[in-house]
């Protein structure tokens, strides 16, 4: 059965993961709507810039947080004079290290689903006078709604799964920064293969009833 | 470009075959304290064999499970002495084959010169906010930490401040990076030519723990290759000996 430690690797993970879609929903949105309206030039750029973590091994990201939030990078140097202490090892660290990993899996979707939208609800809206942030907030949110199902799902599962950034830059501290997929990479190294399959079948089976939700949810007959 | 593709396959065959029979790959899992060691030994290895060395290097405790479930290394060089024992008397190792090929020590370093004094009182002092240990769990040097802390009754109040590498070459990167401001590291990793290649240091007393006796032993499938039968002989000889020693070893 799971272990106390178990369960508090498991509740750290569902913080870290809440925490991290929170933070995400914020941020990301701007970002995605902008992404989806400009014209800018730099909306290649940035869309790449979004879309790295997808394509680069976790060790590379896990690396350079290292370096830049340790006590002689640029991060570190930061929220050292603002007298936060080093990222790395802490919790927070973990969260800042987790909302870069995850922020394409939560951008993605949301640029899609705005994009999806058109610009011509918003022009009906503007002509029935409606002020570019109620035409937002009570025309394009809803419409966006399944965007937003599916990034809030993805950034949390994609969080929850996470484990080459958190082994680089957490130190495996308990209630701190050890995690559910670090506690069960601790059980196999220790060889308790029977506590790894407690934890590791819970995670396949969360993986699995996220997923599940994710396209129930979103399920709609195709649109005519 | 097409038509060349059989005569390729034919000639990579070829090279493949014939690799075998004059000189042969030995792939050897190291214990992560001894890989800078190992690379030197396995290049002179390599001058004088004809031998290819391919080294993968990570924590004992991973390798005794990579081992258990089929991987393929052929001699596995351990940071303990359970570990070799365990997989001899379980039937994974060829009988016999065993040795201890170093005696690790045990640093408490700092990569700020003069953080860490010579005594190693810094250890007492509630100046540091993180101490980069190895996972007791799965690697000795890690345990071996563990024990010093537990020795010097300090184990409660630096409880808090452990962060754990999955392996000692982790614990060295937390502390190398400035991430920890001190740690528990081989002293191997440290030092080399019998010199600190860098911060500060405190080289742990032999009696706050048990020796870490780090075995070598060759593993089924090495049984009867040649490659790792002369690696392990040229592990006991003088000249890898001599570079053993250089980096802090006993033996």
């Amino acid at each position: 059965m799971l272990t106390d430690v178990d369960l508090a690797a498991v509740w750290l993970t569902l913080k870290l993961a809440s925490t991290t879609t929170a933070i995400l929903m914020g941020v990301g949105t701007p970002i995605a709507w902008w992404l989806a309206r400009t014209r800018s030039k730099f909306k290649g750029i940035v869309g790449a810039v979004v879309a790295l973590p997808l394509v680069l091994p976790p060790t590379v990201l896990g690396f350079y947080l290292l370096i830049a939030m340790g006590p002689y990078g640029p991060v570190g140097q930061l929220t050292q004079s603002l007298g936060l202490g080093v990222l790395p090892f802490t919790f927070p660290g973990l969260v800042v290290a987790s909302v870069f990993y995850s922020l394409p899996f939560v951008v993605q979707p949301l640029q899609q689903a705005f994009e999806s939208i058109g610009v011509r609800p918003l022009e009906v809206a503007a002509t029935l006078r409606a002020s570019p942030w109620d035409a937002f907030f009570s025309v394009a949110l809803p419409l966006a709604r399944p965007g937003f199902i599916t990034a809030a799902i993805l950034g949390f599962a994609h969080t929850v799964g996470e484990f080459g950034v958190v082994l680089m830059i957490g130190g495996n501290i308990p209630g701190q920064t050890r995690v559910a997929s670090v506690q069960i990479y601790d059980h196999v190294e220790a060889l308790e293969y029977a506590q790894a399959h407690w934890l590791a079948g819970g995670m396949l089976l969360f993986s699995f009833l996220a997923l599940l939700a994710l396209y129930t949810l979103n399920a709609r007959p195709p649109k005519a | 470009m097409k038509s060349h593709l059989p005569y390729l396959l034919i000639g990579l065959v070829f090279a493949v075959s014939g690799g075998v029979v004059h000189a042969a790959e030995v792939q050897v899992a190291v214990a992560a304290n001894f890989t800078a060691p190992m690379q030197k030994i396995a290049a002179e290895f390599e001058k004088d064999t004809g031998h290819k060395v391919l080294l993968s290097s990570g924590a004992t405790g991973k390798f005794y499970a990579q081992i258990k479930n089929g991987a393929p290394f052929e001699v596995f060089l351990a940071a303990d002495d359970q570990t070799p024992a365990k997989l001899e008397s379980e039937g994974d190792a060829v009988p016999g084959s065993r040795f201890t090929y170093a005696i690790g020590k045990l640093m408490l370093w700092s990569a700020q010169p003069g953080y860490v004094d010579p005594q190693g009182a810094v250890l007492k002092q509630d100046r540091f906010q993180h101490l980069a240990i190895a996972n007791p769990k799965t690697a000795p040097y890690g345990a071996a930490a563990m024990e010093v802390l537990t020795h010097l009754n300090l184990l409660d109040a630096v409880q808090p401040k452990l962060v754990t590498g999955e392996n000692i070459a982790q614990a060295h990167q937390f502390v190398a990076t400035g991430n920890a401001e001190l740690g528990f590291v081989a002293l191997s990793q440290v030092m080399e030519n019998g010199k600190l290649t860098g911060g500060s240091g405190w080289p742990v007393p032999a009696e706050l723990y048990e020796p870490i006796r780090q075995d070598a032993v060759i593993l089924t499938p090495g049984k009867d290759q040649p490659a790792a039968k002369a690696l392990v002989e040229y592990l006991r000889d003088k000249k890898a000996i001599a570079i053993i020693r250089s980096y802090g070893y006993d033996l």
